[in-house]
């Protein structure tokens, strides 16, 4: 991973590209985040800088964390992530990373922590089909068949079965960056990203895909 | 105005005729065959609106040798080159979808004068 912004969800919209095709896209609002820390391989045995990002009020950290942010000289901060990086001589303790670290037309991955769905059935979480609603079938949405009788004599572990769904870290790839406008410090990314409107999303070097993905070579 | 709706606030199309729902109008379409661009008519009764902003689409149906077509424009796509309103309709719902269950005589608009 050689560069990464943490971002928040806006919402939805769309624009029409130069050849007048409608683009769907995601508007995220891309940092600023500041550094707060770096981490080196002296000190801590691998190089990473946490970087903070969205302001809060002074009174809305607590104590070890305030101490924290006045150690580095910033701001109280509301998300503190790290990331790990090979090469961190460029930044430094008070540093700024903004949306200009993306250009148009780059591909990045996207994390985010997806919407919680409760306990969901297998139809909704596993994508299972359902039985006749109708003709006195009397079987719905049911998960189906456990597994054999006698022979394996067990439930084989990973049975498609109810229980939570979302609220989990989902990554999507290779997601195309349509624009960016580093003064309002806001990005634009073809198609849906996960989590909620104001979700926290991590924006970084696709891991896939090779000519395009300019991270690799850095 | 919020952040999300502000995104293509600049592609916005300011020079087209106002749409109204019933309207017969004439689309014409940018269409590119290779590196040939021409433009294509398409015309039909406005039947529905939909969405807002920079997202605003119309749907225009009309019968076409027995056979209803009906397609969506998204209102602010560069590829309609422009709009003429050919004919005002007088309607008293905002979807006419009640048009496709009739045909010939039946499936005619009133004229706003």
């Amino acid at each position: 991973m050689q560069k990464a912004i943490l971002a928040r969800k806006l919402g939805m919209t769309q624009i029409f590209d130069e050849t007048g095709r409608l683009i769907p896209v995601t508007v995220v609002e891309a940092g600023p985040n500041t550094v707060v820390q770096k981490k080196t391989v002296e000190n801590d045995g691998y190089n990473a800088v946490q970087v903070g990002f969205i302001d809060i009020k002074e009174n809305r950290a607590n104590k070890p964390r305030k101490g924290h942010f006045s150690k580095a000289g910033v701001s109280p901060k509301r998300y503190l992530k790290e990331f790990r990086l090979e090469n961190i001589d460029g930044l430094s303790v008070g540093d700024e990373i903004k949306a200009d670290l993306f250009d148009a037309g780059e591909k990045v991955d996207v994390s985010g922590v997806s919407k919680g769905k409760g306990f969901a059935g297998t139809i909704k979480r596993w994508g299972t089909h359902r039985g006749p609603m109708t003709h006195g079938s009397g079987y719905h949405r049911g998960p189906g068949a456990m597994s054999g009788c006698s022979s394996p004599g067990k439930v084989m572990k990973g049975k498609r079965l109810p229980g939570r769904m979302g609220a989990e870290r989902v990554t999507v790839q290779n997601v195309t960056v349509v624009k960016v406008d580093p003064e309002k410090s806001i990005m634009l990314i073809k198609g849906g990203l996960p989590g909620p409107k104001n979700g926290l999303l991590i924006v970084k070097n696709p891991v896939k895909g090779g000519r395009q993905s300019k991270g690799r070579n850095i | 105005m919020d952040l999300v709706r502000q995104i293509g606030q600049d592609q916005i199309r300011t020079d087209l005729p106002q749409l109204n729902i019933g309207d017969t109008v004439k689309v014409y379409v940018k269409v590119k065959e290779g590196a040939r661009e021409r433009v294509q008519m398409f015309e039909g009764i406005i039947i529905q609106k939909k969405h807002g902003g920079i997202n605003e689409t119309f749907t225009v149906r009309r019968v076409s040798y027995g056979v209803g077509v009906e397609r969506i424009f998204p209102v602010n796509s560069p590829n309609i080159d422009r709009i003429e309103v050919s004919r005002k309709g007088k309607v008293r719902r905002a979807k006419l979808f009640y048009l496709r269950d009739r045909v010939g005589k039946a499936a005619r608009v009133k004229q706003r004068l």
